[in-house]
C-alpha cells in the first residue's frame, strides 16, 4: 500500500498549500507505515519539484505536456486515477485549493474512493481510517470513518502548516492517457486583489462599518503593507461595493489565514463561521457589544476611521525598524 | 430544456450548532430547515433559463420524508416538479450515485447543484455526478449562460476566475454570482398554493452502500477572551501582533 499526494502548481510554481500537503502525506505515510509517492501534473521543472524533499517526499512521479499545461478537471481525475492504481494507492492526499476540490471528485468515482473534505488532523486511526474534519461550514468538527478501501482526504487549508523533513527526491517521468473532456479553456480572469485571500498569511476585511466603497483605500493601504489580502462581509458584496469573490463567511469562502483583522464587521454567526478557522483575529469596531468581541483575540474599541491611519503608521514605524 | 436541480436540506445560516449529549448526532431542537444557499442560487438560475428558453425545472433530494417542506419551497418558487429519493444522505459519493441512477435514464440537458452543502462542505457532489453521468462539472460556479446546445460557465479559482465551454449535458455546483442575492425568490401565496399539487415523486434508493459514517461530533475549543486594547494605543496592538501572536 502507499499513500499518494498530489503536487499543484501555479504557472510551474508550487505554492505553500502544496508543500502543507506534503508535510502533511509525510506524516500521514509515517504514520501508517507506508511508502509516500508524490505526484505532479503539469509542466515543473526538476529544480522546483526538488524544493518538495524539504517536506518529506522523496520518490516523486511526474506527468508532463500539453495535456497536463492548463488545470482541466476530467483530463487530471483520469490521469491521477491511472498512477493511483498502478502504485496501489488507498490513500491519496489533495491540497483544499480550488482545483483540488475540483479534480477530487472524478478521481474518486473512478477508484470507487470516499472522500473526506476540509480534513484538520493526521487520521486517528487506519483500520477503519479516522479522520477529524471540519462541519457544518467550520461552525463544528466531525470524526468521520471511511467505509471504502480507497480513501481520498482533502486537506484544509492551513490546518495542519509546514513541516520539515529533509530528504532528497527522486523524480521519475510518468505516462497516463489523459482521455477527453467536454470542457474547453475560454480564459482566466485575475482579480484586482493581488493576493487570494484563500492563500493570504495575512486578510483585511471590511465591513458596513466602513460607510462606503470610497472608504476601502485605507484597507487596501494596510493590506498591502501587511503583503494581505482584501475581504469583506456578506451585506457588503450584496450592496456591492467589493465583488463577490471577497465574501467570506458561511455562504461565501471560507478563509484561514494566520491573522484576520475585521475593521466595522460585527460579526455575525454565518460571518464568523467562515473566518473562525483563522489563528488570530483582531477586531476593530465602535460597538463595544459586537459580537465579534468575544470570538476575537485581540480588540479596539473605537471608530475605525480614526483606529485604521493609525494601526496603518504603527505598521510603517515598525516596519521601519 | 430539461433541467434537474439537486437540493439538499440544511440548518438555516444562523443556527448556533449543538449536538446531543452523546456527541453522535445534531440536536435538531429549534432548528429550522431551509434549502442549501448554494443550491438555492442554482435553482434560481435554473428557474431563469426555463423562463428564457423554455423546458422544465425538476428539483430532486436524497432525504427522508422530513425535507419535504424543503422540497416544496422550491415548487412553491417555480420548480415544476420534485424527486425525493427516500434515503439518508450519509457522504457525497452515496448521494452522487443515487441521482445518477435517477439522472441517468432521465437525459437532463443541465444538472444544477451547490458547490457544497453547508453542513458537511464535501464539495464532491456535482463533480462526482458528472463523473457518473460521463459528462463534465463546473464547481464553484459564479455565472452560467447557453447559447444553443453550449454552456459557458465561470468557474471560481485561487485567485481569480476561469470561463469554460462545455457542450450539453454539464453538471454545474451553483454558489452566489450564478445569480445574486436580490435575484432569489420569495415564495408568495399562488405559488405556495400551486407547490401542493405538483408532483412530489418518492422513489426507494438504488442498491449502493455509504461510503462514509460519522462517528462523533465536537464543537470548537472555548476562546480564550479578547484581550482589548486602548483607540489611542495602537502600538500595542502592534506589538502584542509581533511580540505575543507572533503573526506579523
Amino acid at each position: 500500500m502507499s499513500v499518494l499526494v498530489y503536487i499543484e502548481n501555479w504557472d510551474g510554481a508550487l505554492k505553500k498549500s502544496t508543500f502543507e500537503a506534503v508535510s502533511y502525506a509525510k506524516e500521514v505515510a509515517n504514520n501508517a507505515g507506508s511508502e509516500l509517492i508524490a505526484v505532479s501534473l503539469g509542466n515543473v521543472s526538476d529544480d522546483e519539484l526538488n524544493k518538495l524533499g524539504t517536506y518529506g517526499a522523496s520518490k516523486l512521479i511526474k506527468l508532463e505536456g500539453d495535456d497536463f499545461a492548463n488545470f482541466n478537471s476530467d483530463k487530471f481525475a483520469n490521469s491521477f486515477a491511472q498512477i493511483a492504481q498502478a502504485n496501489g494507492a488507498k490513500l491519496i492526499i489533495i491540497n483544499g485549493t480550488m482545483n483540488g476540490k475540483s479534480m477530487s471528485p472524478g478521481l474518486a468515482v473512478k477508484l470507487n474512493a470516499s472522500v473526506i473534505s476540509e480534513v484538520v488532523e493526521v487520521p486517528s486511526s487506519f483500520a477503519p481510517l479516522t479522520v477529524k474534519k471540519k462541519a457544518f461550514s467550520g461552525k463544528a468538527f466531525a470524526n468521520i470513518e471511511s467505509k471504502t478501501d480507497a480513501t481520498i482526504l482533502i486537506l484544509s487549508p492551513n490546518a495542519f502548516g509546514l513541516k520539515e523533513n529533509i530528504s532528497t527526491v527522486a523524480i521519475e517521468g510518468g505516462s497516463a492517457d489523459a482521455g477527453s473532456s467536454n470542457l474547453s479553456h475560454v480564459k482566466f480572469e485575475k482579480s484586482s486583489g493581488k493576493i487570494s485571500i484563500t492563500e493570504a498569511e495575512v486578510v483585511i476585511s471590511g465591513g458596513r462599518g466602513l460607510k462606503g466603497p470610497e472608504n476601502w483605500t485605507m484597507v487596501e493601504e494596510l493590506a498591502e503593507l501587511l503583503g494581505a489580502g482584501t475581504a469583506c462581509s456578506k451585506p457588503v458584496s450584496d450592496i456591492g461595493w467589493r465583488p463577490h469573490h471577497e465574501h467570506v463567511g458561511q455562504t461565501g469562502i471560507a478563509v484561514a489565514p494566520n491573522l484576520y483583522i475585521a475593521i466595522g464587521i460585527s460579526g455575525a454567526i454565518q460571518h464568523l463561521a467562515g473566518v473562525n478557522s483563522s489563528k488570530v483575529m483582531v477586531a476593530i469596531n465602535i460597538d463595544p457589544e459586537a459580537p465579534f468581541f468575544k470570538a476575537a483575540d485581540y480588540g479596539i474599541i473605537g471608530d475605525a476611521f480614526d483606529v485604521v491611519p493609525k494601526l496603518i503608521e504603527e505598521i510603517k514605524k515598525f516596519k521601519a525598524n | 430544456m430539461k433541467i434537474l436541480v439537486c437540493i439538499s436540506s440544511v440548518p438555516d445560516t444562523t443556527t448556533k450548532i449543538k449536538f446531543t449529549a452523546d456527541g453522535k448526532s445534531l440536536d435538531s431542537n429549534g432548528v429550522q430547515f431551509v434549502i442549501n444557499p448554494n443550491d438555492e442560487f442554482g435553482l434560481t438560475r435554473a428557474l431563469q433559463l426555463k423562463e428564457a428558453n423554455g423546458g422544465s425545472v425538476t428539483v430532486l433530494n436524497v432525504g427522508g420524508a422530513d425535507t419535504e417542506p424543503v422540497i416544496r419551497k422550491a415548487l412553491a418558487i417555480g420548480a415544476d416538479s420534485a424527486i425525493r429519493i427516500n434515503a439518508s444522505p450519509t457522504d457525497s459519493l452515496f448521494v452522487a450515485k443515487q441521482i445518477s441512477e435517477y439522472a441517468k435514464s432521465e437525459s437532463f440537458d443541465l444538472i444544477l447543484c451547490g458547490k457544497e452543502s453547508i453542513d458537511y462542505n464535501g464539495n464532491q457532489v456535482p463533480g462526482m455526478l458528472a463523473s457518473l453521468l460521463s459528462c463534465s462539472a463546473v464547481s464553484p460556479c459564479t455565472g452560467l449562460t447557453i447559447e444553443g446546445d453550449t454552456a459557458t460557465a465561470e468557474r471560481l479559482i485561487d485567485g481569480g476566475k476561469e470561463i469554460l465551454e462545455s457542450s450539453l449535458p454539464l453538471v454545474v455546483g451553483g454558489q452566489k454570482g450564478i445569480v445574486n442575492e436580490d435575484e432569489l425568490r420569495i415564495p408568495n401565496m399562488r405559488g405556495i398554493m400551486q407547490a401542493r399539487t405538483k408532483p412530489l415523486n418518492v422513489v426507494e434508493p438504488s442498491n449502493n452502500d455509504a461510503s462514509l459514517s460519522d462517528s462523533s461530533y465536537e464543537l470548537p475549543a472555548d476562546k480564550a477572551d479578547c484581550k482589548l486594547v486602548d483607540a489611542d494605543n495602537v502600538a500595542e496592538l502592534v506589538s502584542l501582533l509581533h511580540n505575543e501572536a507572533k503573526v506579523i
